[in-house]
Parts: structure tokens; C-alpha cells; sequence
């Protein structure tokens, strides 16, 4: 195969971003005189910009979008390539902080315990500008901030709020979620993993979990074990296990397709102890706390797909129009204009949806039926945006040394995750024979 | 005009009062393009923010409000209807309040910095602040200008290109460490004073969601060049804006000798 070398300037690549602050230094220090120079104008219009008047965003919503954006881009978005190649994120608890001093990591907990006490939407619009910078990090984000922390927000007592949030909030502390074990991921109610009464009150955990995101570090878990296995999905309970807990243990780290850099583990429980006042929610009644729970993540999580169908868009409408071939440049081609057509619209079709979900959400009106809809849309749209990047950035898409490729390897988990597109069409088909039912 | 403040220290005082200014710019990351009747840059839908520096310049100033040193912070842009976003982002940024000097589309493309150091004289006037920070430069024009200019009007000193502003030793004054082509350069500036910041002044942070929200509270002034009594008849004539000229490829040498004989061949070097 003829690889074509990089014929363009060199900003097309993963590396440099720069920020203002970038853009003044290359300027030159302190001079006084014009360093407007010429053609070797470094920037061209590295992002596809995003009409917000669209989505109905206030003037909060947009600012905080721009916040975000120079924030992941300046911290993130430089190492993006280097996290996936490493699959590792050095740097996560510094960035950790960061993001706790911006309060991001508890975008929905209340201002008491040091979050924002925002809307799902505020999450959301987090959630995909942290994806268009690092969509590995970003789903680690989201399962700390959403899976988590916004589980406690919901059904955590006010003693256990207070134990776990703080921290979890300002950073110190990377939170989880375990619920899929080796052998129950789709089919997640037939968890095997036992959670024992012990006659002090506490509990005893034996088991394992499976494809855990932030497994590795977590330093508090949400887990749900069976305390009654006997009755099924009715005998499940919801728990808050911390790290140092004996007997608990994170037996490897995997080596995954994509998302690297998002620490995904295995977790094995040999005779956790867990006190009684660990119990989330009521005792056998863990399979609520799970599925509605699975309704909020689905809808938090589809700004992840959101934010590498835009990544996509930046990287591959850039391309398109400084590549050249047969003397224009082929962004010109009708083919590659239908190509760019197809992928702004699954962008901006997906954006409404997302939006007017977290809307619903935040109002207080849960239909598993969008929620379910939403992220099976979105993620399997960002899976085909990711292919036509690679495909307009021809061989250099082919090429890790440019984005294209770790977007599609990225994508393709959230066709997985979070239900995988059968059950979530499942979960929507049925809520429509429901309607249905005489 | 001569306000001279009467405060013997600085620290013990209730705190300066800063004024900041803010220009709306073109993004720094976006292409510029030429109008094709070659009169100016294309503006419309493109994105816009607020000038690097002036971000740098807002950043002291609510440093120096957290550090005590200063007691309140004004914000004030001139320009169009917009220019009220760039004033938000400053507002949430820890601003106190903002001031808009709202410029009539027809005249916005001919203002030029010698009106708006009119206009910011005219208004510290009445505001009477004891420090002005503006950003040395806008990225859009270059042309560094408004800073000197407002202090000549003022005839308040001024020290431009600051890369750290702190009391004096004696309280007194505020020592101000300048970026020249020679170096670092260390005065002295009794105040009311006009700074301009550079680069390395600090490193703005980022509006928090939580203060985003607060800002919204922030009160919000808008004056016109009118009411300021400020004439904003142009001085200078556009002849045309052209594209620099596209670089012509250079020639690659091998040593230091080919490199001065080149530079000989070309009557550059004796």
C-alpha cells in the first residue's frame, strides 16, 4: 500500500492545539510592533463551529460550553494521542483537581456538598465537549460524575452524601459503578455476586465484577449484589464500597479495542466486610436504583458519541479543504460534500435529541424509552461519522498519527456500553407494545 | 484632569479601584478572510471573543481585588451590542460590574483607539478610578495605542507591557516590572496610573459554571459616545485591506559558508 506522506501544514495533526496564550507567545514576546505575518497563519478553522442558537442554550449554557472547550482543549486534548497509545492516563489526578475546582465532577450534586446543582442538560453539554477533546477521558468523567456521583446524589442518605461526596466532588476521589460481572452483562439481574448478612448487621460481599470503567482507581464503588438471590432481580441491593476495603481488589487492568486510557478492570470481592449503614437505598429494592439509574446514564452518556461525532466534523472538514487533489480541494468533490452532509446531520439531528432528552430529564420527566433511544442513535451514528472521517482523510486516515482512527475505535464502545443496541431496542420496543397493551 | 489619591497606604486603604478594558476581537483561532471590495476583514458570523490580553488584564485585576489590594473592579468595553457578552465573560471571571459603551454599527468599522481613549477619559471622569488596566494590544489591529493615549489624556503615568504589578516598597506607589526589547525594566508609578498588560502577567482563569450564574446579577451600564459628548469622527481613511502576499519558497544550504556566500550574493552581508 502506497502511503501518501503528510502533505499538509503540520495543526491537522492530534498534537497541537494551541490556545490563546500559545497564539500570543508564537506573536513574540513582548514586541510592541505588528506580528500579523503573512500566509504563515497558523490557524485555520481547526474547529466546525457550533450554531448554539439552535439548541434553545441560555447565555449560561453557551458560556459554559466555551469554558469547557478551552479547558479540555488546552488540558486534554494535547495527550489525547499519547493516552491512547499508552492506555493510560498519567495525569488524571491532576486533572482530577482541575476539574474539581471547575466543579464539574458533581455538575448535578447540591452547591451543600460543593457541586453545582445544575440540570442533566449542563451535564450533558460537559459530557460532549470533554468527548471532542478525549472521549477515553470523557467516559471515565462520566462514569465518575454521573454513574456515581450522581447515584449517591440520588439515593445516598445524608450520612453517606456527606461521607462520600465532598471528596468525590473537589477530585480527591475517583468514583465508579459495578454492576456487570464475567458472565452477566446484557442479562445484568442475573448477577451472581452475594452479598451475605452477617449477624452484626453488616454484609458480606463474594464475587466478581467485569468491565468496570475506573475500576482500577476507584476509590469509592457503587456496587449491587444479591442479598435474597432466590428472588431474582428482587433480591438485588445496592452498596458503597470503599478501595481499602480487605479482600477487595482490582486483579487486572484491560487491554481494550478503544477507549484507552479510560482504566477498565476487573473487581474481585473475596469476603468484603461492608457495614450496614453502606446500604444504598432499600434493602432488595437495588433493582430500581439500577434501571433508573441505567435511564439517566444512557441520556448522560450520549453526549459522548455527541462529542466524537464532532471531533469528527473538526478533524474531517479541515482536511477536506486543505487537501488538494486534481488542482481543488476535495472537500469540493460532490462525493465527499455528501459525505460531509451525512455527518453534520447525524451531528446536529443528534444534538436535538440529546438536548431535548436532558430537558425532559431535568424537569423531572424520565421515558426509558428516550433515554434508551437516544444513546442507541447516537452511538451508532457517531460509529458511521467516525468511518466517514477516516474515509475523507483517505490514507492518512489510516494513519494513527491522525485522529480519525482512535474516534471510530472510541465510538464503537457505545454501541456496547451502557446496554448494548439490542437491549436498548428492546427496551424500546416493548415500551411500545406497552402502549399498545389492551 | 488631576485626581491625586490622598491615601498614604495602600494596604491600609479600602482598596483601589480598577477600571478594565475589554475589546471584543475576532477569535484567535479563526481564518481570517478579506472582503472581496478588499475594505476590511469579514466579521459577520464569525466567531468572536474577548482579546487575550484584555483577559490577562481582567485576570490582575481580580487578582489584586483577592490579594486585597483592590477594593472594586469595573469592566468596560466600547463597541457593538455584542461587546455586552465579552463584558459577561469578565463579569464572570470576578468582575463587579460592567460598563458598555454601546458604537452604532455605521461607525464601528471607522472607530479608532484615539476615540476610544476619548471615550475611557470621558468616563474616568466620572468614575474616578485609581488604576486602569487595558490590554497592551488588540489582536484585530495591533495597534497599541489606547493605553498611551488615555494616559496622555488623563496625564496620568503610565507603564505598558507589565508583567507583574505589586506595591511599591514603600506602600506608597505601585511597582510595575515591565517586558522592553532590552529586558525587564522595574518603576515606580504614583496612582491614579495606567497600565497595559502583557503576556506573562498572569494566566486567566476559567469562568466557573457557578460564577457564570452570578454574573447574571451583575449590574450592567450602558452609555453612548453621545451622552460622553466624545466626537467619533474618523482621522484616518482605509485605502484598502489586501492579503499578505503568499510566501515565496526559500533555499535550503548545507553549511554556514553557503549560507554567507548566499547572503554575500545578495548585497545582504559585505
Amino acid at each position: 500500500m502506497q502511503f501518501i506522506r503528510p502533505v499538509l501544514h503540520s495543526q491537522v495533526c492530534t498534537s497541537a492545539r494551541p490556545s490563546a496564550r500559545q497564539f500570543l507567545q508564537k506573536l513574540g514576546k513582548s514586541c510592541s510592533f505588528s506580528l500579523n505575518s503573512s500566509s504563515t497563519r497558523l490557524y485555520s478553522t481547526e474547529f466546525f463551529p457550533i450554531n448554539d442558537e439552535l439548541y434553545g442554550l441560555t447565555d449560561e449554557q453557551k458560556q459554559l460550553r466555551q469554558t469547557i472547550f478551552q479547558f479540555c482543549q488546552k488540558e486534554l486534548a494535547p495527550k489525547a494521542q499519547q493516552i491512547d497509545a499508552e492506555n493510560d492516563f498519567k495525569d488524571i489526578k491532576k486533572f482530577w483537581r482541575q476539574c474539581g475546582e471547575l466543579g464539574i465532577l458533581g455538575v448535578t450534586a447540591p452547591t451543600e456538598y460543593g457541586g453545582l446543582g445544575a440540570s442533566y442538560l449542563d451535564h450533558a453539554i460537559v459530557m460532549e465537549e470533554m468527548s471532542r477533546a478525549c472521549a477515553a477521558v470523557a467516559l471515565s468523567y462520566g462514569a465518575h460524575s454521573n454513574l456515581c456521583v450522581n447515584q449517591i446524589v440520588r439515593h445516598g442518605t445524608d450520612e453517606q452524601k456527606s461521607r462520600y461526596l465532598p471528596k468525590l466532588i473537589s477530585g480527591e476521589w475517583i468514583g465508579a459503578l459495578a454492576m456487570s460481572e464475567p458472565n452477566a452483562g446484557s442479562d445484568v439481574v442475573s448477577m451472581t455476586m452475594r452479598a451475605d448478612k452477617q449477624s452484626d448487621g453488616s454484609y458480606v460481599l463474594n464475587g466478581s465484577k467485569f468491565w468496570i470503567t475506573n475500576g482500577p482507581d476507584a476509590d469509592v464503588i457503587v456496587v449491587y449484589a444479591k442479598t435474597k438471590p432466590e428472588a431474582g432481580a428482587h433480591g438485588i441491593t445496592t452498596f458503597l464500597v470503599e478501595r481499602d476495603s480487605p479482600g477487595f481488589s482490582c486483579s487486572r487492568k484491560l487491554d481494550k479495542l478503544g477507549m484507552r486510557g479510560s482504566n477498565t478492570g476487573e473487581l474481585v470481592f473475596d469476603g468484603v466486610r461492608v457495614p450496614a449503614d453502606r446500604v444504598m437505598g432499600r434493602l432488595d429494592g437495588g433493582v430500581y436504583v439500577l434501571m433508573s439509574g441505567l435511564d439517566i446514564e444512557r441520556l448522560l452518556l450520549s453526549a459522548g458519541p455527541l462529542g466524537i461525532m464532532q471531533a469528527a466534523c473538526d478533524t474531517a472538514f479541515q482536511y477536506a479543504h486543505i487537501r488538494k487533489a486534481f488542482g481543488q480541494s476535495i472537500g469540493q468533490f460532490q462525493l465527499l460534500q455528501g459525505k460531509m452532509a451525512d455527518m453534520y446531520c447525524r451531528l446536529t439531528s443528534g444534538r436535538c435529541y440529546v438536548y431535548s432528552v436532558a430537558r425532559a430529564l431535568a424537569q423531572g420527566s424520565r421515558q426509558p424509552m428516550d433515554c434508551a433511544g437516544v444513546i442507541l442513535k447516537c452511538a451508532e451514528d457517531a460509529t458511521q461519522s467516525a468511518l466517514d472521517a477516516i474515509q475523507i482523510l483517505g490514507g492518512n486516515g489510516y494513519i494513527n498519527e491522525y485522529p480519525a482512527g482512535r474516534l471510530l475505535r472510541d465510538a464503537k464502545l457505545y454501541e456496547i456500553g451502557a446496554g448494548t443496541s439490542e437491549v436498548r431496542r428492546l427496551v424500546i420496543g416493548r415500551a411500545i407494545n406497552n402502549i399498545y397493551k389492551s | 484632569y488631576i485626581h491625586i489619591i490622598n491615601k498614604a497606604d495602600m494596604a491600609a486603604s479600602k482598596g483601589l479601584k480598577i477600571l478594565v478594558g475589554c475589546k471584543r476581537v475576532i477569535d484567535y483561532a479563526v481564518k481570517v478572510r478579506v472582503k472581496p471590495d478588499r475594505s476590511g476583514v469579514v466579521t459577520e458570523g464569525v466567531k468572536h471573543s474577548m482579546n487575550p490580553f484584555d483577559e490577562i488584564a481582567v485576570e490582575e485585576a481580580v487578582r489584586m481585588k483577592e490579594k486585597k489590594l483592590a477594593g472594586e473592579a469595573v469592566a468596560i468595553s466600547v463597541g457593538p451590542p455584542q461587546s455586552q457578552e465579552t463584558l459577561r465573560t469578565a463579569l464572570a471571571m470576578g468582575i463587579d460590574r460592567a460598563i458598555h459603551v454601546e458604537i452604532p454599527l455605521a461607525q464601528l468599522e471607522k472607530l479608532q483607539p484615539i476615540h476610544v481613549s476619548k471615550l475611557l477619559a470621558k468616563v474616568c471622569e466620572s468614575e474616578k478610578p485609581d488604576l486602569v488596566i487595558l490590554g497592551k494590544q488588540a489582536i484585530d489591529d495591533d495597534c497599541n495605542q489606547t493605553g498611551q493615549m488615555l494616559a496622555a489624556l488623563l496625564d496620568w503615568p503610565q507603564a505598558t507591557f507589565a508583567s507583574k504589578i505589586e506595591p511599591s516598597q514603600d506602600s506608597k506607589q505601585l511597582r510595575v516590572t515591565r517586558e522592553v526589547d532590552g529586558g525587564m525594566e522595574t518603576i515606580d508609578v504614583s496612582v491614579p496610573a495606567v497600565v497595559t498588560s502583557d503576556l506573562r502577567l498572569n494566566e486567566p482563569r476559567y469562568a466557573t459554571l457557578p460564577n457564570i450564574m452570578k454574573a447574571k446579577k451583575k449590574p450592567l451600564a450602558k452609555m453612548s459616545p453621545d451622552q460622553l459628548g466624545v466626537d467619533l469622527q474618523p482621522r484616518q481613511e482605509v485605502i484598502s485591506v489586501e492579503d499578505p502576499p503568499v510566501r515565496k519558497a526559500g533555499a535550503k544550504v548545507e553549511s554556514v559558508e553557503d549560507l554567507v556566500g548566499k547572503l554575500r550574493e545578495k548585497g545582504l552581508v559585505k
